[in-house]
């Protein structure tokens, strides 16, 4: 799976220019994704994860732009495509699904027609076939009693169900990739739950590459092989679920895990606090951009941004503390 | 329809009583009650031994500073065109507590125990982040020196890191302060660290209610069992299996327990009336039948469709 991933992002960098100067909410970003891996990326708000599923799907918001880097899917670089080769990719290759469901489905069709929409513009398939085809999505997404629902308007379906059908449009292309923003985070958890078991039970079905993002690193740890851990704009950390949680390498992921309550913790334990907030990236420190904030700060980390290096083979962290061989002399 | 239906519980001086469940269980509307915000058809609040239920004009305006409370999204909770220091000063200015100077004063000090420096009195809310934005709506809260605060899913809209600063400065708040807290939240973990005592609510209705530390290591009734182990835990990864459906309707509600139609222990009496919420050891109280055999008589009585 090492040796020819499904999708490999290789450097890529994002650039919005703003008043203050140029913003790189991307930074270098690079990952792999294997057919039946569910990669989870996880980190706060504006460490550019919703940044990354754009710039892949080449959906980056004017003014930004991507400036550098690759997105390669089964060899071919989608950043070299043209416009019109690239909306055969979207939807067809790599699907996404959002935070709010209700704001991704058209309020004013019916879940069926929806679904029969996306069948018919991508396969031309006959009224009746789409329909059909429909039903089995709608099964396949642990929708009850299918053939009812399709009259059905988004408003009439809970969150949740909303959410399976939002999936249910996503597969109906059958793609490779399935790219999923936060798609839990607006669902109760017993909910959520059903949600990450059923894209766990996708992903392995069918063979699907899953870029899952998220905030919560629990909800990563339930359905991910590995974990991507971004700060502002960067991976700063990459590795298996058990490595990345059990033995969390950079200073920015410990304390994460440190700063989050969990079952587990102790009541009377109170919660790390991580100093200081996150860097204005339009004007971001020299060095490491988490230096500012580190409790393992070293004098170099702030004179140049670590690289992500590899630790041993699928482990990969961008900190001093791992990389001396690579300081180069100040 | 009943929001909350016959919700029962007490909240300790100087503790956080912990409402937990998930979207429209009432825990929200349960707030909104407590605080004045809505009225009750039924039912009593007694603050401080004395029955503050039926509150009207001047005695009810007497007694709000009481209550204060803290809502989930800073970014609507705060008036934007106002600064901080005219939104912290303002229940003092409405309730003339004091001097024009007197609430400057004041305000300073507030800015200070929520760790905001005083330079930021003259900007407005737009101006700073999800976390200080909750700070600046605690000072508000802290204003007019309540003796209980409803925080409303106070930390839910905010990164996990600033998370962790707001909960620890709402607990040392409290310390310092002796203020109570009706603290509801969808999040067990987060209710796990704040909370005394706890009250689990499925369909406006509570289900368990005890200490917090004895209702989260032994849980009882089985909504809290599958709601404790929905929660994801980094920590714990071994797939849970999820409870199947979803929420019923609370417009016509089932007739017997609310939750028997996703239950996995549901035995058939479930069905037919609903359990009360009884005292199963001291300080305990479950609605399962699974514990006791004693429906809930008011609801019998009630029938369903309000």
């Amino acid at each position: 799976m090492r040796d020819a991933p499904l999708l490999a992002v290789e450097n890529l960098r994002t650039e919005f220019p703003s008043p203050r100067g140029v913003a790189t909410v991307l930074h270098g970003v690079s990952l792999t994704i294997g057919r039946g891996e569910a990669v989870g990326m996880v980190g706060e708000s504006g460490c550019g994860k919703t940044m990354t599923a754009r710039s892949i799907l080449r959906i980056v918001p004017p003014p930004g732009r991507v400036t550098a880097g690759r997105v390669v899917l089964d060899g071919r670089d989608l950043l070299a495509l043209s416009e019109g080769e690239m909306a055969g990719v979207r939807g067809r290759r790599i699907a996404m699904i959002f935070q709010e469901p209700g704001a991704a489905l058209n309020p004013v069709i019916s879940v069926g027609e929806q679904i029969t929409d996306v069948l018919r513009a991508h396969h031309a398939a006959s009224r009746g076939d789409a329909r059909t085809r429909a039903i089995e999505l709608l099964r396949e997404v642990g929708i009850p009693d299918p053939a009812a629902r399709l009259s059905a308007f988004p408003h009439q379906l809970s969150g949740g169900t909303q959410q399976r059908v939002a999936i249910a449009i996503a597969l109906a292309c059958a793609p490779d990739v399935l790219i999923a923003d936060e798609p839990t985070t607006a669902l109760d958890v017993t909910i959520q739950a059903q949600i990450l078991q059923l894209l766990r039970r996708l992903t392995v079905d069918k063979g699907l590459g899953l870029l899952f993002i998220t905030h919560n690193i629990g909800a990563v740890a339930q359905i991910a092989d590995r974990i991507i851990v971004m700060y502002a704009g960067r991976v700063v950390e990459d590795g298996s679920v058990d490595a990345v949680i059990d033995t969390p390498q950079h200073p920015y992921t410990r304390a994460l895990l440190r700063a989050m309550p969990t079952m587990m913790a102790r009541r009377e334990e109170r919660l790390l606090e991580i100093e200081g907030q996150v860097p204005d990236l339009a004007n971001p420190p020299l060095g490491c951009p988490f230096h500012p904030r580190c409790p393992a700060v070293m004098a170099h980390c702030g004179v140049q941004d670590p690289p992500l290096a590899e630790m041993e083979p699928g482990r990969r962290v961008a900190c001093w503390l791992y990389d001396h061989a690579s300081v180069r002399p100040t | 329809m009943r929001a909350v239906d016959g919700v029962s519980f007490s909240i300790p001086v100087g503790g956080t009583l912990g409402l937990v469940g998930e979207s429209a269980c009432g825990k929200t509307t349960t707030g909104l009650m407590l605080a004045h915000l809505l009225e009750p058809s039924a039912g009593s609040i007694v603050f401080d031994g004395r029955d503050v239920t039926m509150l009207r004009g001047a005695a009810l305006r007497r007694f709000r500073p009481n209550i204060q409370m803290i809502f989930q999204d800073p970014y609507t909770s705060l008036n934007p065109r106002l600064s901080v220091a005219e939104i912290v000063a303002e229940p003092l200015r409405i309730n003339h507590r004091g001097t024009r100077s007197e609430i400057d004063h004041r305000v300073r000090g507030l800015l200070d125990a929520v760790g905001l420096p005083a330079e930021v009195a003259r900007r407005r809310p737009q101006e700073f982040s999800g976390g200080q934005r909750q700070r600046i709506a605690i000072a508000r809260a802290l204003a007019l020196a309540p003796r209980l605060i409803v925080c409303d899913e106070p930390v839910s809209a905010l990164d996990m890191s600033v998370q962790a600063k707001i909960l620890n400065l709402l607990r040392d708040l409290q310390r310092q302060l002796g203020v109570s807290y009706l603290f509801i939240s969808h999040d067990l973990s987060v209710v796990r660290i704040v909370a005394d005592v706890v009250a689990v609510m499925y369909l406006g209705r509570i289900v368990e209610t005890g200490p917090a530390e004895a209702v989260f290591a032994d849980p009882r009734h089985p909504y809290t069992q599958a709601l404790m182990a929905a929660v994801p835990d980094p920590y714990k990864r071994s797939g849970v299996t999820p409870l199947p459906g979803e929420v019923p309707s609370n417009i016509n509600p089932p007739r017997g327990c609310r939750f028997a139609a996703r239950c996995p222990a549901r035995m058939p009496m479930c069905e037919a009336s609903p359990p009360s919420l009884h005292e199963i050891e001291p300080a305990r109280r479950v609605a399962c039948f699974l514990h006791h055999a004693i429906p809930d008589q008011d609801a019998v009585g009630r029938g369903t469709a309000a």
